[in-house]
């Protein structure tokens, strides 16, 4: 297929047709909203059912039932919508379903406001619902990462029966840029044995519930489970770490940052390097092995003004080097001050 | 005559109380789906409370959904396999206390889900606690003095909600006896019916006896429905469409 110019957003929402997904329910919230509002036409165009529900409450569990049948179905949020769901997509991990759930992030807690930021990396990395669980993060930079994550997203959601989350945020949800797009194709909703379908008595039957505590072996299956994704899951971009001072750490709008701070570091002799993390959760571990001993800290770039990435930097490194943290939730990261910070963080170390 | 109960309701042992009327409702909805030959196509969508205990005693596809949230689980199960019948199982606190928004939306959308309310009056799963249907006065663990209804409200009729909206079918029926058995069978029965042909959201209410809770032996408390909750709680049809407009 050609390459046509597409808002992020609505990239996302026709990637879902193209790879499957029938169905879509959600409630309006910007950044997101071109992402149902798109559907909400186009969805009818290739037989769907599109539901714009009441609440995020509703669409959660509207989602769950047509996951529970077999359908390829996914919802989208941000902010407070995204932490109304969370109730749901706890149910959702511990009925064993695949969907998705995007979250084009906004700025801030409470209401915040709808800029771009990427203040949700611990709710969305830590389970951010109640109980043992954690979801399968991808955090596109860009449209056509966007369109690659969302139709790879569903073959991962089944591939381990497990929600999975796109990290977006308002930057890479509303920038235009061009994109390839797959081919339109059907999911077949019987495709998977698990998927109820209604039953004759003699039949076995189908439940879809937390029945966990009935089951001797759950534990067990959740942990080969969460050890599997670990093992198989974790993507990363890893740019000029081989000899790089200090190694720049980020994802999602940020790191496009992060990239033209590294070319202009370098062309002034400064050698920095980037680990552009693309799964957030499994957090790739793997990328920090490959880090050379030249480097002697690493820096989080982010849009945070805490300083998510921080712990998980320090724990991936074995708490070996500083990490220090660079940005802030209310405006994007400046190429100039990454690289001041980068500085700086270095002349202390080697001070 | 000889009783043959559903097959698809098996012969294990319940977890539900002595004199809890949820058997009686699943025989029900057994027997309607095999007179109406759709036992292979019911999907079951039950909330967290006393009636997810019914996910051991039948043989249908069901999902336990979210406290409260069963309405809208059962129409994306609909959406996407429209050929099944999609049959929302929950109690008066999941229906009309933490869902009631839900309830109300899948009524003004009407729809096409059956939504089965079992009203005990309480809270029955996690103690007994007053929800929005217990009756005046009712002692329950959160109102030890008996529910005051200036504090707490009155107790919430489903037909003042969403009888005046555009939907296929509310009723209200009781298990106190075998003659309103009988009577709720038939309103449940024109329920999957109307869902059948497509006519939108269909809600029964069926008053049931809690005695774990309600502190009263099986035979008082369908007493008790009798005497103290038909009279808060009327029974009957209170919207019959014969077609509804926006299915
Ligand atoms: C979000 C949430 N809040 C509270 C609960 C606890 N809870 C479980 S069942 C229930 C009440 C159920 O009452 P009702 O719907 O009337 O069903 P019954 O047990 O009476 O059949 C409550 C409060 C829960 N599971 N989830
Ligand atoms: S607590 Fe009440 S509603 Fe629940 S099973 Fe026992 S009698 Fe039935
Ligand atoms: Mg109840």
């Amino acid at each position: 297929m050609a390459k046509t110019l597409m808002k992020g957003n609505e990239a996302l929402a026709e990637t879902a047709l193209r790879v499957g997904c029938r169905f879509f329910c959600g409630y309006p919230i910007t950044p997101q909203s071109e992402i149902m509002e798109y559907l909400s036409w186009r969805m009818a165009e290739v037989g769907g059912e599109f539901v714009q529900t009441e609440s995020e409450l509703s669409a959660i569990n509207m989602l769950m039932g047509a996951a529970a049948v077999g359908a390829r179905a996914f919802t989208s949020s941000s902010g407070p919508g995204f932490s109304l769901m969370q109730e749901g997509i706890s149910y959702i991990v511990a009925a064993d379903l695949p969907l998705v759930v995007v979250n084009v992030m906004r700025e801030g807690s409470g209401l915040g406001n709808i800029g771009a930021s990427q203040g949700d990396y611990w709710q969305m990395t830590r389970g951010g619902g109640h109980g043992d669980y954690r979801t399968i993060v991808l955090a596109p930079a860009g449209v056509q990462e966007t369109s690659n994550l969302m139709a790879e997203s569903f073959d991962l959601a089944e591939k381990y029966r497990h929600p999975v989350l796109i990290c977006s945020d308002a930057a890479v949800g509303q920038m235009v840029e061009p994109v390839t797009l797959p081919e339109l194709r059907e999911h077949d909703i019987n495709k998977y044995d698990w998927a109820l379908r209604g039953c004759k008595p003699g039949d076995e039957i189908r439940t879809i519930q937390n029945v966990y505590f009935l089951d001797e072996d759950y534990e067990n299956h959740l942990r080969q489970k969460y050890a599997d994704i670990e093992a198989n899951e974790q993507r990363w971009e890893s740019i000029e770490i081989a000899d790089a001072e200090l190694v720049l750490v980020s994802y999602g709008i940020s790191s496009r940052f992060c990239k033209e701070a590294v070319r202009n570091a370098r062309s002034a002799g400064f050698k920095l390097g980037l680990i552009r993390l693309i799964t957030l959760w499994p957090f790739p571990v793997k990328a920090f092995a490959e880090v050379s001993p030249s480097t002697k800290a690493f820096l989080s770039v982010e849009m945070s003004t805490l300083g998510q990435l921080v712990d998980d930097i320090r724990l991936a490194t074995g708490c070996a080097h500083p990490v220090d943290h660079y940005g802030s939730m209310m405006a994007l990261p400046e190429t100039k001050g990454i690289i001041g910070k980068a500085q700086a963080v270095l002349k202390k170390v080697s001070g | 005559m000889k009783y043959k109960s559903p097959e698809a309701i098996a012969k294990r042992p319940t977890l539900f109380c002595q004199g809890c009327a949820q058997g009686i409702i699943n025989r029900l909805i057994g027997e309607i789906m095999e007179e109406l030959d759709k036992v292979d196509k019911l999907i079951v969508t039950t909330d967290v409370a006393c009636g997810a205990m019914n996910v051991i005693v039948w043989d249908y596809d069901t999902i336990v959904g979210a406290h409260g949230r069963p309405l809208p689980t059962a129409l994306g199960v609909k959406k996407v396999r429209p050929d099944c019948v999609s049959l929302a199982h929950l109690g008066d606190g999941a229906a009309y206390n933490i869902g009631l928004a839900e309830t109300m939306h899948s009524a003004i959308r009407n729809d096409n889900v059956v939504a089965l309310v079992a009203n005990n009056c309480v809270f029955a799963m996690t103690g007994g606690q007053m929800s929005a249907t217990t009756l005046p006065g009712q002692r329950t663990p959160s109102t030890v003095n008996g529910r005051d209804c200036k504090a707490t409200g009155n107790p919430f009729r489903i037909e003042n909600a969403i009888g005046k909206l555009d939907i296929a079918y509310l009723a209200r029926g009781s298990v106190d006896s075998v003659k309103e058995i009988n009577k709720t069978k038939k309103m449940l029965k024109k329920a999957f019916e109307k869902h059948l042909a497509g006519e939108g959201f269909c809600l029964v209410e069926i008053l049931t006896p809690c005695p774990t809770n309600w502190g009263l032996s099986p035979l008082d408390s369908m007493k008790y429905i009798r005497e103290e909750v038909v009279p808060v709680y009327p029974l009957g049809e209170f919207v019959d469409r014969e077609e509804s407009t926006n299915a």
